[in-house]
């Protein structure tokens, strides 16, 4: 016990004398969930807009003055020929050209069929689909609000309704990741780091030389990064909470639960790397380009795994994160109990107690 | 018992790894309070030996008993009685003296009043009560490892292993470490000790020259002058070194 609270009260000071590395432990979490809260976000805004307005009445004047209203256009050209459109698109001044037909308040009063013209600039195809979206909404309200519903008879209507996030919020989603992402950094990064720099500074012969059985050297390098993990969960949490407004609706014990295993598997894999050189740069490499690639690509905060063919999918259930952060969504954001996440805890738990295996194993080995 | 007057007795210690043995039968004894020197070019076997004799590596056959205790069934014990130092300082350079001090007694069981008394102790003999607070880091190489030396025998073990101590260090600072060591000694500690440095097998009481896995010759460093007729260990040691087979491994 005197040996462990050596161990542990050393690893201690070496976080705390490594201000800046504390530092970036600290303000990287915080740094995320401001980028991906505020600035990174999926809804476009303030899209560049020509009108083409060939009728010039009051009903494309009114129409135009709605869409100009929305916070997600800003008409600032408008052009009186159809030929201009292809210049405006061409040279970048907007994203989009509508174009307004003579006659199109004749059409609409006599209950004929309307056609407005959408030009749109397609080389972003996800941002084109986003804002067509968008203005085919605006001109529909704009009809609904001038004439009221079209009620035509015996149609089947769908009506959508987002669960869980109604207004398909990003950060939803993102916030969950975050935290797989950072808790993958401290645990694997920092964890493998730490140890291998015993090795190269020569401090590990000298530890394993003394009478301290191995586990607790190993053990008390993992238990410092536990509570700093669990610490950034919590600002992470709180950030999320009282920045971003995210509800957090499931039992913020289970939350931990997970995470606490989350943490504990990380960890070990950080033991497991470790075990495998002698350099930390060697050691960063790996738990950089081997561990947070992976992290980012398959842990479906990104990339949905849905969308990815086969063999990926099945490559996506040997990343740990995947399953964490599933765990976390259906906790944190579907407000599920732990009977929903069992598989997730049980799939976890089993990739700590491998991890925990290889590393001890590969430990006992260099000592035989 | 003859292992009571004895510090290390080998008989016969090998190590293999598959097809390759490191260690090839050596057998020797060391005297309680002796310093013995342990000599070798690279590869010849003298880290893997000092592994066995310190428990980090089991002996492939053969034996070896270090401070009464046998290294392949008693490691642990092994571990308690003995104090180890290597060629790279074994310090954490962001820790400070102090917390040096506390960190290495705290792993060899000492605490509270014991080990405030033992680092009080320490910190006055070397002169370094006032750098207490300091980081190791920015103390000077000489003060550095005069500081590692006496860590390494803050729990006042009967044997402490030296592996390559004073590679890298100046002259000046190297004849202070000898003399340290030489206290040691006087005190009845037993000194193992690897080196590169010839001037330094000389101050050994004993020196064993290890070639091909094998100890070729072992004496007094007069004797052994003496037995290869010639005034100088290090031509002492080339004659040896020159037949090994294998070098670097």
């Amino acid at each position: 016990m005197t040996q462990f609270k050596a161990f542990i009260k050393k690893e201690f000071y070496h976080i705390m004398r490594d201000r800046k590395t504390l530092l970036v432990l600290i303000g990287m979490p915080i740094v995320q969930i401001i980028l991906f809260g505020f600035a990174l976000t999926n809804e476009v805004k303030n899209t560049v807009l020509c009108v083409a307005d060939l009728a010039k009445d009051d009903m494309s004047q009114a129409l135009v003055a709605e869409v100009n209203a929305s916070k997600y256009f800003d008409v600032k050209y408008t052009i009186d020929n159809v030929e201009e459109a292809d210049r405006m698109l061409r040279s970048g001044k907007a994203r989009m050209v509508l174009v307004i037909p003579k006659g199109i308040s004749y059409d609409l009063r006599h209950g004929h069929v309307a056609t407005l013209q959408l030009i749109t600039d397609g080389t972003n195809p996800n941002m084109a689909t986003t804002i067509n979206t968008y203005l085919t909404s605006i001109v529909r309200d704009f009809r609904t609000h001038h004439f009221g519903k079209l009620e035509l008879p015996m149609t089947i209507v769908t009506i959508p309704r987002m669960l869980y996030n109604p207004q398909l919020k990003g950060e939803y989603t993102f916030v969950p990741g975050v935290i797989a992402m950072v808790l993958m950094i401290i645990c694997v990064l920092m964890t493998s780091v730490s140890i291998v720099k015993e090795k190269e500074l020569g401090n590990m012969e000298m530890l394993l030389v003394s009478p301290t059985h191995p586990l607790v050297v190993i053990l008390s390098k993992a238990v410092p990064y536990f509570i700093l993990s669990l610490l950034l969960v919590t600002i992470i949490l709180l950030m999320s909470r009282f920045v971003l407004h995210i509800p957090i609706r499931g039992n913020i014990f289970l939350l931990y639960g997970v995470s606490g295993l989350f943490i504990i598997a990380a960890l070990a894999l950080g033991l497991v790397i470790s075990t495998f050189t002698n350099s930390q740069q060697v050691a960063m490499l790996i738990s950089l380009m081997g561990m947070m690639l992976p992290t980012i690509m398959f842990g479906g905060f990104m990339f949905p795994i849905e969308n990815m063919p086969l063999p990926m999918q099945v490559i996506s259930n040997i990343v740990p994160a995947k399953w964490f952060y599933y765990a976390i969504n259906d906790i944190m954001i579907k407000g599920l109990g732990i009977e929903a996440v069992l598989r997730e805890i049980l799939i976890l738990a089993g990739f700590a107690i491998l991890f925990i295996f290889i590393s001890l194993r590969k430990f006992n080995l260099r000592l035989a | 018992m003859m292992t009571h007057k004895f510090s290390i007795v080998t008989d016969k210690l090998t190590k293999r790894f598959g097809d390759f043995t490191a260690v090839d039968a050596i057998s020797f004894k060391v005297e309680e309070g002796e310093i013995f020197g342990f000599l070798g070019a690279n590869g010849a076997g003298k880290t893997t030996a000092m592994r066995m004799l310190t428990g980090l590596s089991l002996p492939s056959s053969g034996k070896a008993v270090v401070a009464g205790y046998d290294v392949g069934t008693d490691t642990e014990q092994v571990k308690k009685s003995i104090g180890y130092m290597s060629q790279k300082f074994s310090l954490y350079q962001d820790l400070t003296v102090g917390e040096n001090i506390e960190f290495y007694g705290g792993i060899y069981g000492l605490h509270g009043r014991q080990l405030r008394g033992e680092a009080d102790a320490m910190l006055m003999r070397l002169n370094l009560t006032d750098e207490r607070r300091t980081l190791v880091n920015a103390l000077p190489l000489g003060w550095k490892q005069k500081l590692a030396f006496s860590i390494a025998i803050i729990h006042k073990p009967k044997i402490v292993f030296l592996d390559e101590p004073t590679g890298g260090v100046d002259p000046v600072t190297r004849r202070q470490f000898w003399t340290m060591i030489y206290e040691a000694a006087e005190s009845g500690l037993t000194i193992f000790v690897t080196t590169h440095y010839m001037d330094e097998a000389e101050y050994c009481n004993r020196i064993a020259i290890m070639v091909d896995a094998r100890i070729e010759a072992m004496g007094q460093p007069a004797a052994l002058k003496k037995q290869f007729d010639t005034h100088s260990m290090d031509d002492v040691f080339y004659r040896l070194a020159r037949k090994a087979a294998r070098t670097e491994m």
